[in-house]
């Protein structure tokens, strides 16, 4: 009996100290992850990097001021698009929807959330390069702003979910519509939630490369307007780590340090203002 | 107290100047008619993209029809597609990645959700979400110029540990499935941790507590009474991930190899689906490779379909039975 | 005894009939249901009142809970039409005018209504009083001012947030944020006030308040509140209904309901003996 107590004693422990050891491991991966950019992005990079235009292969310096101003762009043109199709749709769900139509319109987007990114880049390149005949910034940013609708649509909803029916009632027991409540209560009340919905969306396909391969393609030169191909950062730090030239792999170092702090920092700010807001939510 | 009734001037009648908006039914026709055609444009443009896969791969489909799927050749030059090493290098890439990142996974979050202190936990789990956040590109550089240069190293170990099984004999590339499967499974791990905690943090207390009252041990408790509990939900976490690693495109394209062959062999090089339309696609000459690449992003849509299907559904029994 | 008789007989006939219950002794009418049937999809929820509410008065409902008296007063001001398959037959009366012809945001401009749990936005104790005039197109600042302080010192509140008009509504305690719901709600000026169990979340001392200011308030603005507490019914309602199983059973004077009521379900109810 005593053995017996032991021996589960003993499983106890290692199996306990076995799933630390998991928690373990996977945060010691991000924490490598982040150490070794800052270590070799960081120490690569300069100013140069920010203002300066790549340069032909075989010379050494340059850098990806145009990349960074193509994937603002992009993002941009993203952000117009999936931004207000996404927002407007989920306060369809949430404030006006009925039984059939929002069912099929949240499986819809469930379906066009799973869809891997490269398949988006297919849909953009068929519906806007093929019939334009060149690459350019705008089915960059057609990608991209698919790839934001769902999530979008689905944390506008959720955020204006948790708005209790009680606002609603009040706003409309003083005669305003229902349209009036969802103006100038509901929302507003979901509003720092929704804003870090979106901060997070933005983050998420900032670093998306594969739609973006085919779409806005790449540019070794600024692309003025919408009409041309264009860098982008994530697809530079692709074309540069392939590349066989050591100038170009601390360059790609130096893109995937800048590209992971802003993703990182915007993660943060909105996750800290999500937790936070929870607490003033009743 | 009693204060004389303020006398209010009559309403206007009209509600704001010059809004026409607000005009209609003080607004709510129109704004019911503005959200529901969003609401509509998303189910339209989803329609869109499987009719666009489906009509631009017609001219691949037409020629090679189901042995599309079958055939093991991929040669531009002659004129002849087929899906099966891509298949193949995708499905064999995808599994060993959960090899990796399910036990792993689990693990943690077992530790994260029934063990750990409330604010150790959500510290990890807020890391463990950061991890997530990381862009596919970057993993895939990190795989480039670290993880392959590591596994060369660690080569020689895994080789005399597991070099019995077929899948671990024959030269080492480095860029290989191998190095595929395990940038896949970190990049996977980060989605089984945080669903799983999630469902298992949705099992009733009292389920924990009526096995800790009969004497069982935490991990007793743990094991075999909150896990089978939430079954189901880790499941579909598990093939959540497994739609994410069919799916992923940039990392895979970077350490796989791309060699369209089939071999029994993790250390040889091979080829994903997607990695191959992200390699070719803009290269692609002529209707024909080009529609057969499109219908690899159509076999792949439908893959990950499937598997996110299944994966929402088993979540959604879990967290509903959790709940009641 | 001969007058609950024959009250009792009139009821009856009144009944019948579906002519609107009223208290014996004869006020003018604000709001007066006939007939009302209300149905949540198939379930019918509310079976033929009728029931006439006096002018200028606090007139309780009560009855265990499920009776169909929160649905009552949501149909007077159809507030119900936010819930989805709900129906409502029969006529209501709001000063003779058929409530269901009425507009719907002038109609609850006029019959306001305060909640069970206080709801006050998100915004600041100003917004939150000047929202109903906004909303209802007053958009003059020197009005906006001049209402909200009136409406709250109506709601015997405004001693107590002057100071603070551009804070968080949600910097007051439970029975200030109920206090401050029911100025906003007077904010708009209403014939009619609803108050839905306006107490159940409120501690003693807060209750005293509410109650306090309803029966200041009844001098211009009639009063129809829910309570489930009976002692609160008696000391600050001049006439109750008595609800159960949605039917109304019996409407009188609060002290011929809780001293000699008429019907047997009445007594059993109000000493307590079920519910």
């Amino acid at each position: 009996m005593d053995r017996l107590l032991i021996r589960r004693k003993a499983v106890n422990a290692v199996m306990l100290g076995l799933t630390g050891l998991c928690a373990l491991i996977a945060v010691g991966v991000l924490v490598f992850i982040v150490g070794y950019l800052f270590y070799s992005g960081g120490s690569s990079l300069n100013w140069n990097f920010f203002t300066k235009l790549p340069t032909p292969v075989g010379e050494s310096g340059g850098g990806m001021a145009n990349a960074i101003l193509g994937s603002a762009k992009v993002l941009l043109l993203a952000s117009l698009i999936g931004v207000p199709i996404g927002f407007l749709g989920g306060v369809y769900l949430a404030e006006f929807g009925g039984t059939t139509f929002p069912f099929v319109v949240r499986y819809m987007t469930d379906l066009l959330n799973g869809v891997p990114s490269i398949v988006i880049g297919i849909f953009a390149f068929t519906l806007i390069v093929l019939p334009q005949k060149h690459f350019s910034t705008l089915a960059g940013g057609m990608a991209l702003g698919l790839m934001m609708i769902p999530i979008s649509l689905r944390s506008t909803e959720e955020f204006l979910r948790a708005v209790p029916v009680s606002m609603r009632e009040g706003a409309m027991a003083l005669g305003a519509t229902k349209t009036r409540a969802i103006v100038t209560v509901v929302v507003p009340a979901a509003m720092q939630g929704i804003v870090t919905g979106i901060m997070l969306n933005l983050a998420r396909v900032a670093g998306e490369t594969a739609p973006l391969l085919f779409t806005s393609f790449g540019n070794r030169f600024w692309s003025p307007g919408w009409g041309q191909p264009t860098a982008t950062l994530p697809v530079m730090i692709f074309t540069y780590a392939i590349a066989p030239y050591e100038d170009w792999h601390r360059q790609a170092w130096s893109a995937g340090f800048v590209l992971l702090s802003l993703v990182f920092a915007v993660n943060v700010i909105a996750r800290l203002a999500l937790s936070r807001g929870g607490h003033q939510r009743r | 107290m009693a204060t004389p009734v303020a006398e209010l001037p009559a309403a206007p009648s009209v509600r704001r100047a010059g809004s026409f908006f607000w005009g209609l039914h003080g607004g709510d026709k129109p704004a019911f008619l503005i959200t529901i055609s969003c609401a509509a444009a998303i189910v339209l443009v989803t329609c869109l993209l499987v009719y666009e896969l489906f009509v631009n791969s017609a001219v691949s489909r037409h020629k090679f029809g189901w042995d599309f799927l079958f055939s093991r050749v991929w040669d531009p030059v002659a004129g002849q597609f087929g899906a099966l090493p891509f298949v193949y290098g995708t499905v064999v890439t995808s599994a060993l990645a959960l090899v990796i990142a399910v036990p792993l996974g689990v693990g943690a979050a077992i530790f994260l959700s029934e063990l750990a202190p409330p604010r150790v936990s959500d510290t990890l789990t807020f890391l463990v979400e950061l991890l997530a956040a990381v862009p596919s590109v970057i993993f895939g550089l990190l795989a480039v110029f670290v993880l392959v240069p590591f596994l060369k190293q660690i080569e020689p170990v895994l080789r005399s540990v597991l070099g019995w099984l077929p899948t671990f004999q024959g030269p080492f590339y480095g860029f290989s499935l191998f190095a595929a499967g395990v940038i896949l499974a970190i990049m996977v791990l980060p989605f089984i941790i945080s669903i799983s905690r999630e469902v298992l943090l949705a099992v009733p207390t009292d389920q924990r507590e009526a096995a800790l009252a009969l004497g069982a041990t935490k991990w007793e408790s743990t094991w075999q009474v909150v896990v089978p509990f939430a079954r189901k939900g880790i499941t579909g976490s598990i093939f959540l991930a497994l739609a994410r690693a069919l799916g992923e495109t940039m990392a895979v394209t970077m350490v796989i190899g791309n060699d369209p062959k089939i071999s029994a062999s993790l250390f040889a090089p091979g080829y994903s689906i997607a990695a191959i339309i992200a390699n070719e696609f803009t290269e692609a000459t002529g209707d024909l490779y080009t529609s057969s690449l499109i219908e690899l992003g159509l076999v792949l849509f439908a893959l990950t379909i499937l598997i996110n299907g299944i994966a929402r559904l088993l979540i959604l029994t879990t967290t509903r039975r959790g709940e009641t | 005894m001969s007058t609950n008789v024959s009250t009792l007989q009139n009821l009856a006939i009144d009944m019948q009939k579906g002519v609107p219950m009223k208290p014996a002794a004869e006020t003018s009418a604000k709001l007066v249901t006939t007939d009302l049937n209300f149905y949540y999809g198939k379930f019918k929820a509310l079976h033929g009142i009728s029931l006439s509410v006096p002018t200028g008065a606090v007139t309780a409902l009560i009855g265990p809970s499920g009776c169909g008296k929160s649905t009552f007063l949501r149909t007077l001001n159809r507030m119900y039409e936010t819930v989805p398959l709900t129906r409502a037959e029969g006529a209501i009366l709001l000063d003779n005018e058929d409530l269901f012809a009425i507009e719907l945001s002038a109609l609850r401009r006029r019959v306001g209504m305060v909640f069970q749990r206080s709801n006050p936005f998100p915004k600041s104790i100003f917004d939150n009083v000047a929202y109903g005039l906004r909303v209802n197109g007053f958009a003059n600042k020197a009005t906006l001012q001049e209402s909200v302080e009136q409406s709250l010192r109506r709601a015997a509140l405004w001693d107590e947030v002057k100071d603070k008009l551009h804070e968080s509504a949600y910097s007051l305690s439970g029975g200030q944020q109920q206090r401050l719901c029911i100025a906003r709600a007077l904010a708009v000026n209403p014939e009619a006030l609803l108050l839905d169990e306006p107490c159940s979340a409120l501690d003693p001392i807060a209750t005293a308040k509410i109650e306090e200011l309803i029966l200041h308030l009844k001098r211009t603005c009639t009063i129809v509140i829910v309570t489930h507490n009976m002692q609160q019914a008696a000391r600050v309602a001049d006439y109750t209904g008595f609800f159960l199983l949605g039917k109304l059973i019996e409407f009188n004077a609060t002290k011929i309901i809780f001293q000699t009521p008429a019907q047997k379900e009445t007594e059993d109810y109000v000493t307590g003996r079920f519910g």
